[in-house]
């Protein structure tokens, strides 16, 4: 008897935890897959189709630690665009990367958690309301 | 004795596919005109191909470069601007697998040309060279007078460049590849954006290079 009901509570707790999880990795897969067209549409052709970049013209985006110090400014970067000169991966990189203007938030929210996990990165989801307030502090 | 006919027909298949690909020739882009002259009493038509006109723009280096240097050899010509946000990147990127395939033989050449030359000076072109990885002499990037590149863009190599303020970067440009032959003819254009296009131009030039320098 008492072990039907342990039984009961953990396929219980399991069955929420499994739920849960599934509600977060669906809003992160939507995320992620969206973001891949956001990213083919207005990121790839600089920054190459496997976030290679171009030589010492155009940055990668394969530097984990520069995407996860920076994460907080990655919405700024990419809705106003950035000139002068940026290190990524002990390299100096020097020219003007255009603003993305006409991105609505969700759509800086989707290519940016495509990016920050793919090409090697791990870095977790990047929703919208995180790119809401990032951008509310853009300098 | 019944496979005889059969290995008679596969041998034939297979003269016939070797042949087909040993005597696949290029098309000649262009107006093309017919002048008939009296040779030894004799009428003779010969078909004139237009050929890219005399030109002569300044390199990366700073150098004098022209026609002339490229009498003889088959090159790749494309328009591009430095500071371009556009397609420019991609073009480069497929342009570098042209450059790699050919940089170690001296008659392939890649010419690209500045259609923002107020900019685009030889440093600034040296400086992009650098960083795109491109040393030596085997790409030129050229800048030249803007009224002419943009003159011999349209009317000879048929690409479609010009200022648009409301443009990206502030210029509109197609992304071809224009093959130029060792007469200066155009022989094949092709959509710098797309890789399958440009293994192809790769593939194209080895056809070129067959044929001999003097004519067909």
């Amino acid at each position: 008897m008492k072990i039907k009901v342990v039984l009961g509570v953990c396929a219980l707790l399991a069955g929420l935890i499994i739920s849960c999880q599934g509600g977060d990795t669906l809003e992160f897969n939507r995320y992620y897959s969206e973001g891949s067209t956001v990213y083919q549409t207005h990121c790839q052709n600089c920054h190459g189709g496997h976030g290679e970049g171009l030589n010492g013209l155009i940055p990668p985006l394969t530097d984990s630690a520069f995407l996860k110090n920076n994460l907080h400014q990655l919405p700024c970067l990419v809705q106003n665009g950035l000139d002068g000169k940026i290190t990524i991966g002990k390299r100096v990189f020097e020219g003007k990367m255009p603003a993305a203007t006409g991105l609505a938030n969700i759509e800086i929210a989707q290519a940016l958690t495509y990016i920050t996990n793919s090409f090697g990165n791990k870095l977790g989801i990047v929703n919208v309301e995180m790119v809401n307030s990032d951008l509310g502090k853009c300098r | 004795m019944k496979k005889l006919p059969l290995a008679l027909l596969g041998a034939i298949c297979f003269c016939a596919c070797k042949f087909n690909s040993n005597s696949k020739t290029l098309p000649i882009y262009g107006n093309r005109s017919a002048v008939t002259q009296t040779v030894n009493g004799q009428t003779v038509t010969d078909t004139v191909y237009a050929t890219i006109p005399p030109f002569k723009f300044v390199n990366q280096y700073g150098d004098s470069t022209g026609s002339k240097d490229l009498a003889g050899k088959i090159y790749v010509a494309d328009f591009f601007f430095t500071s371009c946000p556009s397609i420019c990147p991609i073009m480069q990127r497929n342009m570098l697998a042209v450059y790699h395939a050919y940089k170690n033989t001296g008659d392939v050449k890649i010419v690209s040309f500045t259609i923002d030359p107020k900019y685009d000076t030889p440093p600034v072109l040296k400086t992009y060279a650098d960083k795109l990885g491109v040393a030596g002499n085997s790409w030129w990037f050229l800048q030249g007078n803007r009224d002419s590149v943009y003159k011999i863009a349209e009317k000879n190599y048929l690409v479609a460049v010009s200022k648009d303020s409301t443009a990206a970067g502030g210029y509109v440009h197609q992304g071809w590849f224009v093959l130029v032959d060792k007469q200066q003819r155009v022989r094949g254009s092709y959509d710098g954006t797309d890789p399958k296009q440009v293994a192809q131009l790769v593939d194209d030039i080895k056809t070129l290079k067959m044929e001999p320098a003097g004519g067909k």
